[in-house]
């Protein structure tokens, strides 16, 4: 890793000869909510004019330029009795710009999933090559809770990550193309003011977070209270939409579906993101339901994102980005939840499991 | 002074040269295989009763049939190509390198469009996957195997390996139980297992019809047909779901010890790489920790039967 320092017009100059020449992507306004903020997506852009450097978060993370809704696996042509498979890894290579800490955080834990498991998948590997990803660090947002998680810095998984110190960007180069593309551009070595606000800013970022978990000990707590009646409570609320797992930056679960061509010549075998939160997950041949309650499939996902499972080393695959949360139709968001299976809150005493002293 | 109108050239950003052609992967080189199946022919369609249908197939290219090496207990994902996968164990020899045998039932999308194929037309199969029953660990053991409807399916492969080193193992014991006689597969191996594969074998049913004459019950019963030393003995015990409880609790309080106690899994799956998640079973996952399963560890495990 190489530490530089670029001046925010020579930065703009800079991005904006990258996202002249290339297929580029970045933060633009695309809507306002219903409470007046305005809604941020990752959408293509020509000019530097249309990023929006200062945006809060966007809507959706990061995933869908790893993980697109919908991915073609292979492809079948029929011909006379027979048929032959054919299949494509190819990738356009595509420029990311302005992500934060925790959508780069998330990246490497997909990567963990989709590259380091037992049969890394090609399809990821082509796209995350062919990624340049520019990431910029942000004063996080009142529900955010990526320092809880552990996810507000990044140390690896980008190619060029920007802190704003004042007028200039403290830059971090951690690949040989981002160094060749600045060597056109007047970067200048850190000098020990800029290390000081760099401290700062840090400091800063890390003690804006308003919002914090407690997540020590959660993968025992969640196996302890496995059977606690929280997870029905919660069930009721949840409405089985999957729009937590849509936004999620880390959710990768999906199902494969094959279809025919229009022509009837062909078939396409391709997978597409699924929620876990959806009634038919679980639903085997015959119609037996392995987890058929609302609360079995919250619970589920909650043991996904906080306990980890056995593919991923057991590592917390949530970040802390509470998209979430703010996507949720029925008010769930994983502070509540956590908080009510940690027994933080006096109305929810009914989890403790019943012992002959309490009654 | 630099150039303001300087640009980055498009075509040289980061493309990696494996974009355009396929990616080499030192360390799993058998990613490949998992992701383009084996053409397979059907050479072979047996009828078994009226929902269950013996498939055999024979994988076309010489090289691939050579490398396709499973244990048993097993499982591979099957393509009717155009219609989807379905995860389906294997029932035939791991000796047998020519044509892989599995015994399928008309119950799904995939199955229904299977069964619609006639000999001769050619399939796609992935794997093999999963985990399989520890055949080494049970050498110089007695061997329980118990199986419930179309669990006799993942049974063969055992008792195939069982009949290849029929002198490693002590006795052999095959209980299989059906809803009913008509549903009861494979009958015409009954004999075969008994005289050459040495294998004491019983039978069950929950309701006879006026041509069954042997026994009515669960399939526990049959446990006291047969005198064996619990603590020499391993089990294996395949089903529908809800008998997997019932007959690990009588084995364990028959003193089987829990760790020598196999059940092979069924979870809805759609990779069978430990990607999709849809197997996930407590967490693990079916397609790559399973389908076989120690019985400590489906107790242990939630959620999981």
């Amino acid at each position: 890793m190489i530490y530089k320092v670029i001046s925010k017009t020579e930065f703009k100059a800079f991005i904006d000869a990258l996202v002249q020449n290339n297929s580029s992507f970045g933060p633009r306004k695309v809507d306002t909510g219903s409470n007046g903020k305005p809604i941020y997506q990752f959408m293509p852009v020509k000019s530097v004019d249309e990023i929006e450097f200062d945006y809060t978060v966007t809507h959706s993370s990061a995933k869908h330029f790893f993980l697109p809704y919908r991915d073609e696996l292979s492809h079948f042509n029929f011909s006379d009795g027979n048929w032959e498979q054919e299949i494509r890894y190819e990738a356009p290579p595509i420029i990311l710009i302005g992500l934060r800490p925790c959508d780069i955080n998330a990246v490497n834990i997909l990567d963990d999933v989709m590259l380091h498991g037992a049969y890394p998948s090609p399809y990821y590997l082509a796209r995350r090559k062919n990624t340049f990803i520019i990431g910029m660090d942000h004063l996080p947002l009142p529900d955010c809770f990526c320092h809880s998680m552990n996810r507000h810095t990044v140390n690896h998984g980008f190619n060029l990550f920007c802190s704003d110190i004042g007028d200039s960007y403290y830059l971090s180069i951690n690949s040989s193309k981002a160094f060749n593309f600045l060597k056109e551009f007047r970067i200048e070595e850190p000098t020990y003011e800029n290390n000081c606000s760099l401290i700062e800013r840090r400091k800063n970022i890390k003690n804006s977070f308003e919002t914090r978990i407690e997540v020590s000990g959660l993968p025992c707590f969640l196996d302890i209270e496995f059977d606690s009646p929280i997870w029905q409570k919660w069930g009721d609320k949840c409405l089985s939409c999957g729009s937590c797992a849509m936004v999620c930056p880390t959710c990768y679960c999906y199902s494969v579906e094959e279809r025919f061509d229009v022509d009837l010549k062909g078939s396409t075998r391709q997978n597409h993101l699924y929620s876990c939160n959806l009634v038919d997950f679980a639903q085997v041949t015959g119609g037996h339901n392995f987890r058929p309650k609302n609360g079995d499939r919250l619970k589920y996902r909650y043991y996904h994102h906080y306990r980890g499972f056995a593919a991923n080393d057991n590592q917390q695959i949530c970040v802390g980005c509470n998209r979430c949360g703010r996507a949720c139709l029925a008010d769930i968001n994983p502070k509540d939840v956590i908080n009510d299976l940690r027994l933080e809150r006096e109305s929810c005493m009914i989890c403790v499991s019943p012992s002959p002293d309490k009654t | 002074m630099h150039d303001m109108r300087f640009t980055i050239p498009g075509q040289d950003l980061n493309r990696e040269p494996f974009a355009v052609k396929i990616p080499d992967f030192q360390k799993k080189s058998e990613v490949m295989i998992t992701d383009r199946g084996y053409k397979c022919r059907i050479t072979n369609i047996v009828p078994l009763s009226g929902l269950e249908r013996l498939f055999q197939l024979r994988i076309i290219d010489p090289l691939e049939r050579a490398v396709f090496n499973f244990r048993p207990g097993q499982f591979l994902m099957l393509e009717v190509p155009g219609y989807g996968e379905a995860p389906i164990s294997i029932s035939s020899s791991t000796s047998n390198n020519e044509f892989i045998e599995l015994c399928i039932r008309k119950a799904g999308h995939v199955t229904s469009a299977l069964f619609e194929a006639r000999q001769g037309a050619f399939v796609s199969i992935r794997g093999p996957f999963g985990t399989a029953f520890p055949m080494a660990e049970m050498q110089g053991h007695n061997v329980l195997l118990i199986a419930g409807g179309l669990g006799i399916a993942p049974m063969r492969a055992p008792l195939f390996w069982i009949n290849d080193h029929r002198d490693q193992y002590k006795e052999v014991f095959l209980l299989y139980g059906a809803k009913e006689p008509s549903q009861m597969l494979f009958t015409y191996q009954f004999e075969e297992w008994k005289k050459v594969s040495h294998v004491q074998m019983s039978t069950i049913v929950e309701n006879p019809d006026a041509s069954w004459t042997g026994r009515t019950g669960m399939i526990t019963a049959l446990l006291d047909e047969f005198t064996f030393d619990p603590k020499e003995t391993y089990a294996i015990v395949c089903g529908p779901p809800v008998m997997f409880k019932f007959v690990c609790s009588h084995l364990d309080r028959l003193g089987i010890p829990m760790n020598r106690m196999f059940v092979s899994l069924e979870r809805r799956m759609h990779c069978g790489m430990g990607k999709c998640c849809r197997c996930m079973v407590g967490s693990t996952f079916t397609c790559l920790d399973g389908p076989v399963f120690d019985y400590w560890s489906v107790m242990n495990l939630k959620e999981a039967i």
